[in-house]
């Protein structure tokens, strides 16, 4: 798990983000990415693959991986760490490829 | 500089579309916009600053001692952008350029158009394939995915922490750590001892570079705080009973050795993103040193495509102060070749940054030199996946290449590696390598993937969304 800094989740300076983390009440930073505030809770799977559904968690942080993909506002495939994370957004994680539609 | 928020907000066409605002990208830009063009710069980060200078203008780390004076300098950088006339598009994905200078570009699930004039490339460099056993486990990240969370949420690693591999970055993380007060538990170095023979020759030009001071002190505040393992020449990494992770290496002929560890971050090295340059057609070549495929590119930084400027490390691994200075070269050529200056007064200013860039090259040959991956670890293992997304493991490719395929391309069809989302940033290098090895020759021989557009995955429905006229339309519709 990664652990926030004491200067980087001083409440003063910095502005609480409030989500949902497959349909359960979580809470991040305004500057994290999505992929980051779920590390940030423990979470180190953000996904199962489409060919063996093993479990993936971000590997490269920075786009290229797509090991971080995850269902955001019901929308699959979405790269967690390049995605910002926003007030009230609904994230999911995904199971195996994205599902036609979403 | 101009933020634009979404496609809509962008113009057809600009005199110089420049896509990554790292250190080369935010230069070129900045050094295009003062002489007077219009350009826009597209990246896919919300805020300037690439992956070194990452989170630059929002990090929430005020300790400056942490991340080291060397990333704070981006701040300079960031803050000549800001005020310069530069329009500037964050949060974007370039996923289409052609020779013909058109950008397909992509935000919020929206798609536009826009035309270059002159195109100036600085995607930058990724970190090259670590393909052992197990790099694919939740717990294993590389080395620059841990260096992300700390610059941008001032986030450590927590527990166990190993660091494993090779090369600066991985003592830059390591310092960093110790810095902030949570030093990693160990790190096990990959170098392989016999680099020292080979990097000696270019140890003068490394005395007289601007690199010694730095690495020496990098060097002994780690050693000072972290267990250093050295001579590592096997590793794999294995699902833990009660941990995330447990590594399990070789020194050479000693008995296996076993570490647990809740993180293990991986790294050996940089290379350069090549996948957008690639899919627009510029030349590439191998790059025995840096064990590398890049853009071939002339001093300016010209592709073998007309109005294509490659810069930064994109285009050769030369670290930030480097990329920094090229961008800025790349920014006047642009503004030579759109008649803003003559070829005399561009060298005239060209001179000098030329002359800093030769201070940090001189210490380049032997970084490279020293911190050479080896073979070995260059390789797939038999039981590691080499290609991550269509999860192809280095034995397939081994038995699919004794078959007689020739380069990766045929082994795309034969196996599907670098078929996934991610388009073979994270196998390329490693597919090519082992055919390579398998047929006895030169990856220059084997070339790379031959990448297409769209280079990142996009939606039919934002293709739908661009606006389109008239006779796009009667193009398509049958009468």
């Amino acid at each position: 798990m990664f652990q926030r800094l004491p200067e980087a989740c001083d409440s003063a300076s910095r502005t609480s983000i409030h989500f949902t983390l497959d349909g359960l009440p979580a809470e991040g930073f305004a500057g994290d990415t999505v992929a980051a505030a779920l590390l940030a809770l423990g979470r180190d799977t953000c996904r199962q693959t489409a060919v063996s559904g093993s479990p993936r968690g971000p590997y490269c942080m920075m786009g290229v991986c797509f090991d971080c993909l995850v269902v955001i506002d019901g929308v699959g495939n979405r790269q967690g760490c390049l995605v910002p994370l926003r007030e009230g957004m609904v994230v999911e994680t995904q199971a195996g490829k994205r599902e036609i539609g979403r | 500089m101009t933020r634009l928020e979404q496609v809509s907000d962008l113009q057809p066409s600009y005199d110089v579309v420049v896509v990554g605002a790292g250190p080369a990208g935010m230069a070129a830009a900045t050094e295009a916009a003062a002489h007077g063009l219009e350009v826009l710069l597209v990246d896919e980060a919300v805020s300037p600053g690439g992956q070194i200078f990452r989170a630059i203008t929002q990090t929430p780390l005020r300790n400056r001692e942490v991340l080291g004076e060397d990333y704070w300098r981006g701040r300079a950088a960031a803050d000549s952008l800001l005020a310069s006339g530069v329009h500037y598009l964050p949060g974007a994905t370039v996923w289409h350029l052609d020779a013909g200078l058109q950008f397909g570009l992509s935000v919020g699930g929206r798609a536009a158009a826009v035309t270059a004039r002159r195109a100036v490339l600085a995607t930058g460099a990724l970190e090259r394939p670590f393909p052992v056993k197990g790099w694919t486990l939740p717990g294993v990240m590389s080395a620059g995915a841990a260096q992300t969370l700390l610059k941008a949420s001032g986030m450590v690693p927590q527990g166990r922490v190993v660091l494993a591999g090779t090369g600066p970055l991985l003592w830059l993380l390591a310092s960093q750590l110790v810095a902030a007060g949570h030093p990693p538990t160990a790190i096990l170095d990959t170098t392989p001892t016999g680099n020292w023979r080979h990097a000696v020759r270019a140890f003068p030009g490394f005395l007289r570079s601007p690199y010694l001071a730095k690495g020496l002190r990098l060097l002994m505040r780690v050693r000072r705080a972290v267990r250093v393992v050295p001579g590592v020449t096997e590793l794999a990494i294995e699902p833990g009973a009660s941990c995330a992770a447990e590594l399990v290496f070789h020194r050479g002929m000693r008995p296996a050795e076993r570490m647990a560890a809740d993180h293990v971050l991986l790294h050996q090295g940089v290379t350069p993103n090549v996948n957008l340059a690639n899919a627009a057609g510029c030349a590439l070549e191998w790059s025995e040193l840096q064990a590398c495929f890049r853009p071939r590119s002339d001093a300016w930084g010209r592709s073998s495509i007309e109005g294509i400027a490659i810069t930064g490390d994109g285009s050769r691994i030369a670290g930030a102060e480097i990329a920094a200075l090229r961008g800025q070269l790349a920014g006047l050529d642009a503004a030579c070749e759109l008649g803003r200056m003559d070829a005399e007064a561009r060298d005239k200013l060209a001179a000098p940054i030329r002359a800093r860039i030769a201070t940090y090259d001189r210490g380049r040959e032997f970084l490279d030199r020293l911190y050479r991956p080896s073979d070995h670890f260059r390789l797939p293992h038999d039981e590691a996946l080499a290609c991550r997304c269509e999860e192809v493991t280095g034995r397939q490719l081994r038995e699919v290449a004794a078959l007689g395929v020739p380069g990766p391309n045929q082994m795309k069809s034969m196996l599907r590696c670098g078929m996934g989302p991610c388009q073979g940033r994270l196998c390329g290098l490693t597919v090519v390598e082992a055919v390579a090895a398998a047929r006895g020759v030169s990856p220059a021989d084997v070339g790379y993937y031959r990448l297409r557009s769209p280079v990142k995955p996009i939606t039919v429905a934002e293709i739908a969304s661009m606006p389109r006229k008239a006779s796009d339309e009667k193009a398509v519709l049958r009468v």
